[in-house]
Formats: C-alpha cells, structure tokens, sequence
C-alpha cells in the first residue's frame, strides 16, 4: 500500500527537494523504513543511535501525532496523509 | 492585568478617537479596548518576529509592552526586522524598537530590558507580564522562555521560522500543552542549519509574528479560539496553512503530573551547547589553521594548495575566494565530498574555508578521520573580506 509523505522544508534537502513523497508499508514503522530506504541520509535526522525515533522529530497520521496513538506500530490507511515535523528555533536576529 | 475591573480604567478623548475602528467592532468595543490597555505583553527578542508583532500590538494600545533584546541592529536584519530602520544600524536594537513604537503609539509604555534572558533573571522579568511572546532564534532560549511561563502559570505564545517555514501556538494556557509536550528535546548542535547558514524569506517572520499578536489580542479580549492545542504550520512557498493537535504529554517533566523540573535549569547545558564548544576547540587544537593574509601570500606565489570552500552553492554564487573549489559540507558528511577532495588534493597542500570558520573546522575533523589533513582558514571568507578584499560583501 502506498501512503502520502508530506516532507518539511528543513528535511527537503535530502530527499531531492520532493516536498511530498508516496512510500510503502502499512505502519509508521514500515513507512518510514522505506523513505530511509530511499533517502539514506535522512536515517541520522530521524533516529538517535539506538534507532529511536528522535525527540525533536514527531510524525503526525493526519492531524494526530502518534505518540497520541500507537507509536511508531502506528497503522495506516491509503487515505492518510503522513507529516513530519521537526522542531526549528529561528525567529530573531539570525546573525 | 487579564480580566480588569473594567469601571476602573479610562479611556482619554484622543484614545477613544485612535481606537475608533476597535470601538465600533462588538468583539473588542470600549471594554475590550479597556481590557487592552490594562494588559501587559512582554516580547523576548525583538527580531524578526518581535519587530511586526510589537508594532501591532502597540498600534492595538496594549497598556504594557516590555521588550528584551541586548542586541545591535546590523545591516543584514533590515531584510526582515521592519521595526528597525537603516538610521538605526550599529545601535542598540531595544532603542530602535523603543523609539518605533512611542512613534506608533505614545499611549503604551514600554518597559526594556537590554539584557541576555537568562535562568537567574527569566522569572524576576517575566513576573510582572500577562502573557509571554517568544520571538527567540534559538533552542536554549525557547526551552528558557517555556520553562519560565509554566514555573509561573503565564501563557507562551509561540512562533518559529525556518527559510518558507514558520510554526505557530500557544502553550501553557488554560492548562494546555507546553513546548515540551510537543518537542521534549532540542536537536543537538548543528544538526539543524541556523537562519545565517539557511537564509529566511524576509516576509515570512511578518506573517508568524503577526499571528503571534493576534493570539495574544484574543487572550486578552478572551475573544474567538485561540491555538492552543493547535500546532499552526505554514508553509510560504505552497501558501498553504495546516494545524495538527497538539496533547498535553502527562509525563511531560516541566507541565506534566509529576514534574521534575521544578526550578530553571541550565538551558545551554540541556541543549548540549557547552560539550559541542568543547568537541569543537579539540578539533581546532590538533588541526592548523591560516590567516587569510596568509592564504593570499601563498595563493599570489602560485604555491601548490587546493582550496576548498565547504558553503552550500548558493552562498558560492553569491561571493568566493578566486581559485576556490565548492565542496559543500553536507556531501563531506555523506562520503562522496570526501572521495573528490582526496582526487583533487593528491599530494598538494589542503585549505577548506566556509562563511566564518564554523563549518570548515566540522568538515577537516570529518576529513581527518578520512586520512586527509588540511588547515582551517581562520574566520573564513568573512576574514578574506576583512584583511584582502574590502569591496566583497559579507554575507
Ligand atoms: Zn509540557
């Protein structure tokens, strides 16, 4: 099954600039194993060394974040729309 | 004060003809106005978000505007920071944003604070405010600015940027999420580009600051529906507006049921700041460095020294060093960079320069690891501009 993978600004650069993508699996997990697949760089963005999803980086099943739901066991449906958002801090001087 | 005693607070005859276009709205009308003039805002950073969002909410004749900001205004924030005007470059940025604002609307006070915020002294500011804006650019100061509104029940209103990205909320109000409910912890140093390394649209802190300022109107007028629990994302290059909910996290450690942080922490420390300072001087201390004036003796005795400038390739197109090779870091970091500068130095002399020396050391240490060894130009391009070329732009 293919699902919708909307990629934020921050992280477009790995992934050729696509902003969204349509990737494998039935679950969070398997979902995201095919965009790290594809798109290898992206791996050290998304997981810390022990292969947990980072902290800084939460994945949404439509408009719900699946810490509310069922982790990264998350299951999912043609329907769906997956995003992720990673934290960003800009928004004064910058210099 | 939200919720005044509303008897208690008059409005002047020039007030009531400033506010004229609030008065006649049945939203706000001359109790919400009065709501607003007893209200206190206090705006941490008044850079690209703080600028647009501290003049509406003065134009609006918010009673109190309190500002922190211990910055000066440089060329480079004109681009965005609309409160601040070229006759103001080289000077405090609070008295820039003081000045705009009595000039917008002498009815406000405005309180500065030309200070670092800090954990010893967050709470003593923040304590006198209704309600705390975030217009900070960076990781320590928004866990700061969020630990402090929850320590003392104050609501968070938040906005962020990113290039065409911005995200907007509210934390902490009416019992919702804070900022760590949503990221528990920052990214580690580096990982993410800063807004100098990235570029920002300039118009884009305008449209998240001045969502900021209508969020913190509402509260005030306890008008309308705020986005609390609402992850706001925007997204300037589509033009398109998304929300996602947002949870209280009960396990949160500053808002949840049992929280563990009960008292302001080291922010620079919880950011890994101080270790990525520490990793980055052993790097510099066991690599050698060179003085631009240096590079340039060597360049004009036509010496045998490949240069490698580590910027990304639009940084490359819009300044260089003559004679320079674009390798930006991240294809270092990702191997292939590595195999085409180990092609091109073959035996020759290696010097790698970024934008001010930051990116070039990262990219030596990755090299070294490699079995390449070079020098790190000190400063980067930016010292080439200083001591070489003085009609190049720094950018
Ligand atoms: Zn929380």
């Amino acid at each position: 099954m293919t699902v919708k993978v909307l990629i934020p600004g921050p992280l477009r650069r790995y992934t050729a600039n696509l902003e969204s993508l349509e990737l494998e699996g039935s679950s969070i997990s398997e979902i995201l194993a095919d965009l790290t697949g594809r798109y290898g760089d992206l791996k050290k963005h998304l997981y810390n060394e022990d292969g947990k999803l980072r902290n800084f980086v939460n994945v949404y099943v439509n408009d719900e974040d699946i810490r509310d739901l069922n982790q990264q066991e998350t299951s999912v449906q043609a329907s769906d729309v997956i995003s992720i958002v990673p934290s960003i801090a800009g928004g004064s001087s910058c210099a | 004060m939200l919720n005044p005693d509303i008897e208690k607070i008059e409005l002047s005859k020039e007030e009531y003809e400033r506010y004229s276009r609030h008065l006649i709205l049945p939203e706000v009308g001359v109790e919400g106005q009065k709501k607003l003039k007893a209200a206190s805002i206090l705006c941490v950073g008044t850079g690209g978000l703080g600028a647009p969002l501290t003049m509406y909410l003065a134009a609006a004749g918010v009673g109190r505007i309190g500002l922190v900001d211990f910055d000066v205004v440089d060329a480079s924030n004109l681009q965005r920071q609309i409160i601040h005007g070229t006759s103001w470059i080289g000077k405090p940025k609070i008295d820039s944003a003081e000045h705009r604002l009595k000039d917008i609307n002498p009815y406000v006070e405005i309180v500065r604070y030309p200070v670092r915020l800090s954990s010893e002294n967050a709470l003593e500011i923040f304590k006198d405010y209704d309600i705390i804006i975030d217009g900070t650019d960076n990781f320590p100061t928004r866990y700061l600015v969020n630990d402090a509104c929850v320590l003392l029940d104050k609501p968070n209103v938040y906005g962020s940027i990113f290039r065409f990205d911005g995200q907007a909320t509210v934390f902490h109000y009416e019992d919702g999420p804070c900022y760590r409910c949503l990221y528990p912890e920052p990214p580690p140093p580096g990982l993410v580009p800063s807004c100098s390394e990235g570029g920002v649209l300039g118009i884009l802190p305008g449209i998240i600051g001045v969502i900021q300022a209508t969020e913190a109107v509402k509260i005030i007028l306890g008008a309308g529906r705020t986005l609390k629990g609402r992850l706001l994302l925007y997204d300037a290059l589509n033009m398109s507006f998304r929300e996602l909910k947002l949870r209280k996290n009960p396990e949160c450690p500053v808002c949840g049921t049992h929280p563990t942080v009960t008292s302001l922490i080291d922010y620079e420390e919880f950011c890994g700041i101080p270790q990525a300072k520490a990793e980055e001087e052993a790097a510099k201390a066991t690599m050698g460095e060179i003085t631009a004036t240096e590079l340039k003796q060597l360049l004009d005795q036509k010496a045998d020294v490949v240069v490698i400038d580590v910027r990304n390739p639009d940084e490359f197109a819009t300044t260089r060093i003559p004679g320079t090779t674009l390798v930006p870091l991240p294809t270092i970091e990702q191997g292939e960079g590595i195999e085409k500068i180990r092609s091109l130095v073959n035996g020759s002399d290696l010097v790698v320069h970024c934008r001010s020396g930051m990116r070039s050391a990262k990219a030596l240490g990755i090299l070294q690891t490699a079995g390449i060894t070079g020098k790190n130009l000190k400063g980067g391009i930016h010292a080439w501009a200083d001591e070489v070329d003085p009609s190049m732009p720094k950018v």
